[in-house]
């Protein structure tokens, strides 16, 4: 099957019927055919088992996701009723009740961080790519690779600090702003990437043509490098949607219904990890159709912003 | 018969033009003691030529020869490169294009340029790839029915109105190499441009997409000062009234067509034209 490679077919000496109408092969020749059938068998059951080895490791990729999605679907769909998405979570040791304040929670808190995150990404990450080399461009690589490592709690606690403590009170704001932190340098990066990947040619185009450098940037390099910039932004979001840590220092949770962002909001996570702590089984059982929609929630938003900026001419891009 | 400027010399067969280049032509572009330089490397040195309207100025000589650089230095593309540089002047009727207080952005708005790989924007229909370089004019920016017409306009200038009539709002990604290379054509053409420079505009074409280009070429010096770079000596013979020869940045010879190709002057020309090296 997979291993009839060239060395099988054009290093064989010559079939008998050949000898003497062809010139006779060199030493090194014959050396070289002598090896590949002494090896050729050995080299087939390498490639055999290599194959296998990286197919099993793909299957174990995938393994986990499929895994925990079969977990909670298990686990939560039983709690997944209209009420579920209308209404708020009722009094502990009450039945029923649901998410609906933590699901539009959290999609303000999506909107709020990407609000601030991916201008600020997106905008940093054209500024690095339009000044590669330069000092202040590294450092600013630099340090945005050190955020990306930071601990999400830490960027929890320097919320706290610096937001809700001069403020006098937990906002969603805050949460939104610690969440669009987080988001800026992964989007920073994937922008520099995807920006590095349009040709040079193209920018050449374009400044011959009489763009200035601003307008290049804009209309020709940005524009063209938009997909791969959402799929990036998409990361980025799917990242921030599930964070737990910053949003408890920052937005609190709350059991009501809330939009607004100077006040505590709900969120999916907070939700999810407040029944998961409680004692009661139906809270248990909330939490994990919370973990559901959660993954939902972040599934539709890909999909959404993948559809909205498919190519205008339903080719390439992506 | 000397290779002098000598304007009145009969066409060799294998240009399809048979007028020798008209004495009087008016100079539009010219360089005087330009050097272009990448660092401390001096690619373009010192060299001083004059480019004549309605006539195609072919600048030819082997690889790296800093052919393309001088071209870039004519609509001041060069500078877009990082530690590159530029010495001497570049007078475009009689303005000069590298004098202080002069935009680069203007430059090149009355300078064309086509570059070897078709570049069509990717995310533009054929349409606004043509239009691109109206949709920047600010003030002056024509109205969407001005622009249809400047469309298709350069569109029919190009030679290619007539295979992409119909699907004007497509991709330009869905056209062949050939006719993407003269979409860029096109382009270059609707912001009426005084001069066009092509760089090795056919590098990457097939033949008949070639012949296409270099017909459109020969066209387009009826109103237009072209200047094309191209490693292809039959391509300079054919299309050009005047070639220049470039050789390690110097410019070796530059002479009405015919005269370099049949006469040439200096013994580097003729070792590169009849194959001894390059």
């Amino acid at each position: 099957m997979t291993a009839r490679g060239p060395a099988g077919g054009v290093t064989l000496p010559p079939k008998p019927s050949d000898r003497g109408r062809k010139a006779r092969p060199s030493g090194v020749q014959r050396a070289a055919a002598e090896r590949t059938r002494t090896t050729i068998g050995r080299r087939r059951v390498v490639n055999v088992v290599m194959i296998g080895v990286t197919f099993v490791a793909a299957i174990l990729a995938t393994l986990p996701l499929i895994f925990i999605l079969g977990h909670l679907i298990k686990a939560g769909a039983s709690s997944i009723n209209p009420a579920f998405f209308t209404e708020i979570p009722k009094p502990p040791g009450e039945t029923g009740g649901g998410m609906a304040n933590a699901m539009v929670g959290t999609l303000v808190l999506i909107l709020a961080a990407s609000g601030f995150g991916l201008p600020i990404g997106i905008g940093a990450g054209l500024y690095l790519a339009e000044n590669r080399g330069t000092v202040i461009a590294n450092g600013v690589r630099f340090l945005s690779d050190v955020l990306n490592g930071l601990p999400s709690i830490v960027m929890g606690i320097f919320a706290w600090q610096f937001l809700v403590k001069p403020m006098g009170k937990f906002t969603a704001l805050a949460g939104g702003i610690a969440l669009g932190a987080m988001m800026i340098p992964l989007v920073t990066r994937t922008t520099e990437e995807m920006i590095m990947i349009v040709p040079v040619s193209l920018r050449e185009a374009a400044l011959a043509l009489g763009y200035s450098r601003w307008r290049t940037s804009l209309v020709v390099v940005l524009r063209t490098a938009l997909p791969g910039i959402v799929t990036g932004a998409l990361v980025a979001v799917s990242r921030i949607a599930g964070e737990t840590a910053p949003l408890l220092f920052t937005v609190l949770g709350n059991q009501f219904w809330s939009t607004s962002l100077r006040e505590p909001i709900a969120a999916l996570p907070l939700q999810i990890f407040s029944f998961a702590i409680s004692p009661y089984d139906e809270q248990h059982s909330l939490a994990w159709a919370g973990a559901l929609v959660l993954i939902g929630i972040v599934l539709v938003i890909s999909l959404a912003a993948r559809f909205a900026t498919r190519s205008r001419f339903g080719r390439g891009g992506d | 018969m000397a290779a002098t400027e000598s304007p009145r010399v009969p066409r060799p067969s294998v240009a399809p033009n048979a007028e020798a280049p008209a004495a009087n032509a008016r100079v539009r572009l010219k360089a005087a003691e330009l050097s272009a330089f990448f660092g401390s490397s001096e690619v373009v040195k010192s060299i001083s030529m004059s480019f004549r309207d309605r006539e195609v100025t072919a600048i030819i000589g082997p690889s790296g020869c800093g052919k393309s650089t001088l071209l870039r230095c004519l609509n001041r593309m060069h500078e877009t490169v990082p530690t590159a540089r530029v010495a001497g002047t570049v007078t475009l009727d009689d303005q000069d294009i590298y004098a202080r207080g002069v935009n680069a952005i203007e430059v090149r708005r009355h300078v064309g340029m086509v570059f070897q790989r078709p570049t069509p924007f990717p995310t533009m229909s054929i349409r606004d790839n043509v239009a691109a370089g109206l949709q920047i004019l600010g003030r002056e920016r024509p109205s969407k029915t001005e622009t249809d017409h400047i469309v298709e306009d350069a569109l029919r200038r190009a030679a290619l109105l007539d295979e992409v009539s119909g699907r004007l709002k497509e991709s330009a990604f869905g056209l062949s190499g050939g006719q993407q290379q003269r979409l860029c054509i096109a382009r270059a053409l609707a912001t009426r441009p005084a001069v066009l420079l092509l760089d090795e505009p056919t590098a990457s074409l097939d033949p008949i997409s070639t012949q296409k280009v270099e017909e459109l070429v020969y066209e387009l010096r009826q109103d237009m000062t072209v200047v094309i770079v191209t490693h292809n000596m039959q391509q300079a013979a054919r299309v050009s009234d005047r070639t220049a020869f470039v050789l390690a940045g110097e410019l070796v010879e530059f002479a009405p067509t015919n005269a370099l190709f049949t006469t040439p002057s200096d013994q580097r020309t003729e070792a590169y034209i009849t194959g001894r090296f390059g």
